[in-house]
Parts: structure tokens; sequence; C-alpha cells
């Protein structure tokens, strides 16, 4: 196995005259103490590591934990402070502005969080963005494009704008035209992030897959643990811009390196320190006690649901109406539904996450979160309970633990 | 109070800049009177050339401009508006206006586009051309006829001159605006695509902030067009000219008249640099298409049968 790319002692520290900074890093004060003495923040702290071709390397840890940078860092869309990067033995921090421009347009390619799929231009335009930089006639374009745009499945696609794609699908466009430069090292910025569960679990089927027969060397950014255990070949666990475990899954499951890699592998704690309004919803729609029954149907239809919390005057939870107890009110022309209200299962807003399950499974429908008074906050459901912990799982929520 | 008494020097302001723009006369006047040459000359061109068309098939030219750029109904009011300016007998003006509106406007867009790019490239221009900016726009335009008299004489060209100082400022603006306001993301795109600064300006940066620099646009042509009247003042002539004559006349019926012409060039010359890069689709973009999409289907059967 030939190593690909590697990291000596990799330091940047955001801002102007880092010197200070760096001799302050270099004497071992922390990314907190940097930041006090000079304002300067340390996005890597001295990172060492070696990807070998092939291979899916992953980077993992919370928001501002320097993984994405340390991704820049790779084909120098951000300079190192001191330390070296090397991409196929050459050190990048050497190179000229043109050789700079080679390395990325030629050995590695790149795909983005929110997809950067320009949005005036034809999916095939897009997919060919990097072959027009590099200068590639029109006519191999095309056809490299085509047949990118075949690989990820959206062959039929080719002549649509952006704006009719879904998430999944633009993230598939990013992907085509990552692959058809045709560079060994494909750089992956937290890809699947702003994807939906269950196309996320989809779109890393899909990479597996692909990768097998492509073979990519594959530097992965993610916050994600399960997608960070299912991709990664070799996980690097980085916190405060420092790697604090390199390994295969096994290997750091099996032996955590210390405490804050046991606990950001076990504690997925974010059930300590959220409450119900913290993960509760605006809900589609709402209506009041003094609206009628057409209304509320209405109201149901526009949010595709069979129910509707009542709200009262200074948005006092009144309780629920269901379509099914309002359909014969509005055959037989009544206008009030008051008669057929039911009482809602509430939740104080300050219930914390482990009490909100047993809570959820007992309610007949959604849970209303409300205030000390009474006041209607939000509702939990099943869903949004899912999604919430999915956002948070990793994210900002855990980092002041 | 007598610290308050003493005799303060008033301050040689006006004077300076004064001496400064007799300097200019008196020592680069061959520069200016070859700008005056050449201006007066591309506007008397078109000028003449236009007039040398007769009035129905220039009207129905314009229509059909105004069609493909916007739509029928657009195209069939101005067809009517510019009608009825030949009729009531101001046609030769607002040729003559309509001249001097767009030279000014595409020699400001010429320098106002790339000022605004530039501004992009270094906050030290930003921090610099904001002031400038400022007070190009707040100063009131009567003031430039007196330098532009004074640089160019009297006639089209100094009116171009101050048309031109007081519309650059929207279009440098909004393309500045513009640009700053593409996602950063888009640009770490193409850095990361091998991109140059040129490439990642003309492929990513321009096209996506095409909206806002025809914002720009068309401030421009409306800043350009509210000119007309006050380049008049120094014999710009053109339906500004009726406007001042009607005003020294306290002649209603030909100040009505012009300024009507006025209103619906200017309305004319709104909708359709307003509907270019909205996003909307005008006949133009349509046929456009639809050539490519023959010309793309052409090539599919070649390759199928090949």
């Amino acid at each position: 196995m030939t190593v690909k790319i590697e990291a000596r002692n990799l330091v940047k520290i955001y801002g102007d005259n880092t010197g200070k900074a760096l001799e302050l890093f270099n004497q071992g004060y922390t990314r907190s103490e940097i930041q006090k003495e000079t304002g300067l923040t340390l996005g890597v702290a001295g990172a060492n590591f070696e990807v070998e071709e092939g291979e899916i390397f992953v980077l993992i840890g919370l928001s501002g934990s320097g993984k994405s940078t340390l991704l820049r860092l790779i084909n120098a869309l951000i300079m190192p402070t001191s330390g070296s990067l090397l991409v196929e033995g050459q050190a990048i921090e050497k190179m000229t502005e043109k050789e700079l421009r080679r390395l990325r347009g030629e050995r590695i390619s790149m795909v983005f969080q929110h997809f950067a799929i320009l949005p005036n231009r034809t999916i095939i335009d897009n997919v060919s963005f990097g072959m027009e930089i590099r200068g590639v006639v029109k006519e191999e374009r095309q056809k490299r494009a085509e047949k990118a745009l075949e690989t990820v499945g959206l062959g039929e696609w080719r002549n649509a704008m952006p704006n009719q794609l879904s998430g999944g699908m633009k993230q598939r466009v990013g992907l085509a035209r990552a692959l058809v430069m045709d560079a060994d090292i494909l750089l992956m910025d937290e890809p699947f992030g702003a994807l939906d569960a269950l196309i996320r679990a989809e779109m890393q089927e899909e990479l597996i897959n692909l990768q097998r027969e492509i073979k990519k060397t594959v530097v992965f950014v993610t916050h994600d643990l399960d997608e960070a255990l299912r991709l990664g070949d070799k996980i690097a666990i980085m916190r405060d811009g420092a790697i604090e475990q390199i390994g295969t899954a096994d290997e750091i499951l099996a032996e955590p390196a210390n405490e804050y890699v046991e606990n950001f592998l076990t504690g997925i704690d974010v059930s300590k320190i959220l409450d119900a309004s913290s993960v509760s919803k605006w809900p589609r729609e709402l209506v009041r006690e003094t609206e009628s029954v057409s209304v509320a149907l209405h109201r149901m239809k526009k949010a595709d649901s069979d129910y509707l919390f009542v709200l009262g005057p200074r948005r006092k939870l009144v309780g629920y109406i269901t379509r099914d107890d309002i359909l014969p009110l509005s055959k037989k022309r009544e206008k009030s539904f008051a008669d057929v209200i039911r009482k809602a299962d509430t939740i104080p807003a300050d219930t914390i996450m482990r009490d909100i399950y047993p809570a959820l499974r007992q309610a007949d429908r959604a849970l209303a979160v409300v205030d000390e008074k009474e006041r209607f906050l939000g509702i939990i459901t099943h869903n949004t309970l899912v999604d919430t912990l999915d956002e948070r799982k990793g994210g900002d929520g855990i980092a002041e633990l | 109070m007598a610290l308050l008494n003493f005799d303060l020097p008033k301050l040689p302001l006006g004077d300076a800049i004064e001496w400064f723009v007799r300097w200019l006369v008196a020592n680069l006047s061959v520069i200016f009177d070859g700008i005056r040459d050449g201006l007066n000359f591309i506007t008397g061109l078109l000028r003449d050339g236009m007039l040398a068309i007769e009035p129905v098939i220039l009207i129905l030219i314009f229509g059909l401009i105004i069609w493909l750029l916007t739509s029928k109904l657009t195209a069939l009011l101005g067809i009517v508006g510019l009608g009825l300016i030949w009729n009531i007998g101001l046609w030769p003006q607002l040729i003559s206006t309509l001249v001097l509106v767009v030279v000014a406007v595409i020699i400001a867009l010429i320098i106002g586009i790339p000022i605004g790019v530039l501004m992009t490239r270094s906050s030290k221009l930003e921090a610099a051309m904001r002031p400038v900016l400022d007070f190009m726009q707040t100063m009131p335009p009567f003031v430039y006829l007196i330098p532009a008299v004074m640089l160019f004489g009297i006639g089209i060209v100094p009116g171009l001159f101050a048309t031109i100082i007081f519309a650059i400022p929207p279009p440098v603006r909004l393309t500045y605006l513009g640009i700053t306001q593409v996602p950063e993301d888009m640009k770490e795109m193409a850095v990361a695509f091998g991109a140059n600064d040129r490439q990642v300006l003309r492929k990513v940066e321009l096209p996506l902030s095409l909206p806002s620099i025809m914002a720009g646009v068309n401030q421009c042509i409306m800043l350009g067009i509210s000119m007309v009247v006050i380049a008049a003042m120094i014999g710009a002539g053109g339906l500004g000219g009726e406007v001042m004559r009607s005003v020294n006349r306290l002649d209603l019926a030909l100040g009505f008249e012009s300024g009507l012409a006025i209103v619906i060039m200017a309305i004319i010359l709104d909708r359709v640099s307003r509907n270019i890069g909205s996003g909307k689709e005008p006949p133009l973009s349509r046929i456009i298409q639809y050539i490519k999409k023959r010309r793309l289907q052409k090539k599919e059967q070649q390759a199928s049968s090949a």
C-alpha cells in the first residue's frame, strides 16, 4: 500500500499575525487559552495521519472540532500555518499557485455539504464544470459527463435544471461532478449531512458499492457516528483541532484511547440536556377556539393531518379536535366545534428527554408542549423526536458538556 | 468671546476645484477635444442613421425588439406609445434623447461594472470608492454641468458627460453587491475544481450575480433618463430641450407633450431592462432554447444513425 496523503504536525491558526499564537501553541497552550491571549482561533492543532491508497478515511468530531478545516488543508483551499501536508509525496505548502490549481483540478476532487450546484446551469453542465475549468473540449466533456451521470443513476436528468432535483439527487450530481474528473483522491465534506435519514442510508450504501469499483482514496468528513463506523476503513476522532484517536472501527470501539473518545462513542448524551421545549416543533396548522368547523377542516386538509390543536386567547391550549369528530358537524352545517374538543396530552416545557419517550408512547396523538401558564409552545410527535436526535447527535447540543 | 472673534480665513475649496478644472482645460484640451469629437461623431451617426429610417418602420423594429425581450402586450403598448410620440411631432427629439441615454448608459456600464468587480477584489478600493459613490449620487446633478461645459463646451457631449457621472453609481454598487452575495460555497467549489480568479469570476460570480447587475443596469438607465432634462440646459437638445423651451415660454401644451414622451420612453426602457436577467423567459430566450433543443435532437439522431 502506498501512502497517498500524509500530515505531519499540521497546524492551522485562523487570522493574521499568527506568529505569537503559534508560539503559544508550541509551548503547549490550549485552544481556549490561545483564543483568550491572541484572539485567534486554532483550527487544526498538530495533526498527524496517513491515508493509504484506496481507503476511506473518516474524520469525525463535533462541529468546530476542525474536521472541515483539516479536509480543506488537503487541497489547499486553506494553507497550513505550520507543519507539512504531503499529497502523493509532494508538500502542498511549497507549491506555487499554478501547481496548486493543477493539484485541485487533476488529482483531488471534492463533494460539498450543501452540494454547491450552480443554479444557472443544467445538470450536465454542472457535471462538466471541472472539465470546463481544466479546458477539456466540449465533445469530450459531454461524453464523460453523460457517463458519470449514468454511474450515479441520473442519466435521464442531464438537461434538467438543479431546482427540479431533490436534495439526494443534487448530491448525486455533486458526486458525478467529482468522479468525472478522474482524480485519485476524493474529499467529501459531510456530503450526506443535509439529506434526510432514509436518503442518507441509501447514499451511504451506494458510496460503498461505488467504492468497490472505483477504489478512490476518500477522505470523508462527518459528525454522524453511524456513518463513520459504516464507511470508514480508518476513522480519526477529532476534538478542538486535535486528533484524539485514529484506527479502524473495531480498534476504536474495542479500545478507546481516552475518556473523551469513550464518551464520544457511547455518550450520545443528548437526552440529558435536551428538554421538551427544545425538541418541539410548531405544528403546520392550528385552529382557534372561535373559528368554525369549515375552517378547521380546511386547515386539516392543508396540513395533511386528521387532527388539530385548538388554542384559546393568549395561546392557551384548549385541547384538540379530530376529523372524525367534526365531519358529522360539518354535514349538519354546524359552525362551532366546541362540544367535540378533546383533552390533549400535554407535557411541561422543561421535561427532560428521557421522560418524553414514555409520555409520547401513551399519547393518543402528538404531545403538546406547554409552559407553566398552560400556553402552547409546540408539539412533539415520534417523528420530531427522531429527527431531533439525528440532528443533535454529535452536533452543537453536546459541545458544552 | 474674544477667543471666537479672530478671523478664520475661508478655505479655498471651490477655488481649488476651479483651478484644477481650468488646468485640465488648459493642458489636456487635446484629450478632451478628442473625446468630444469622437462622441459627437458616434452620437451623430446613430441619430442620423435612425432618423434616416422611416419612423413607422423604426417603430415596428422597436416593437419587435421589445417583444423579443419582454412580451406581446408590452410590445403592443410600446408601439402605441412610440406612435403617439411620432404623431405629436416629437420623433426627432425622441431619437436624439434615446441616443443620448443609450450611449451614456453603455459608457457608464463599461466603466461601472468593472469598478464594481474590482471593489470585490480589493477592500481598500471598496473603502475608497464608497465615499466617492456617495458624493456622486448626492451632489446635485446641476453642478456637474459646470465642469462639463468647461471641458467639452456646449452640446450633446457635455450632456453625455454629466449623465454618465450621474448614472454610474448604481451599476457599481449593484455589481459589487451581487458578487459579494454569491454563496461562499459556490466560489469554494470553483476553486476546489482548480479555477483561477478569472474563472471564478466568469463562471460563477458573474452568472450568479446577473439579476443584481441587471438591476444596476435598470437603475442606470432610469437615472440617465432623469438627467435628460437637466442636460438640456447645456444644449443637449432632444426631448429635454423641448421641456426647457416649454418652461421658458410657459407653453403648457408643449411641456405636457414632451414630458409625456419622456415618460413613455422611460417606461419602455424600464420594462425591457428589467426583464433581462430577471429569470423570466421572454420570447428571445425561448427561441434560443428551441434552437438549442433542435440542434441537440439532430445530434442525437446523427449519433443513433451512425
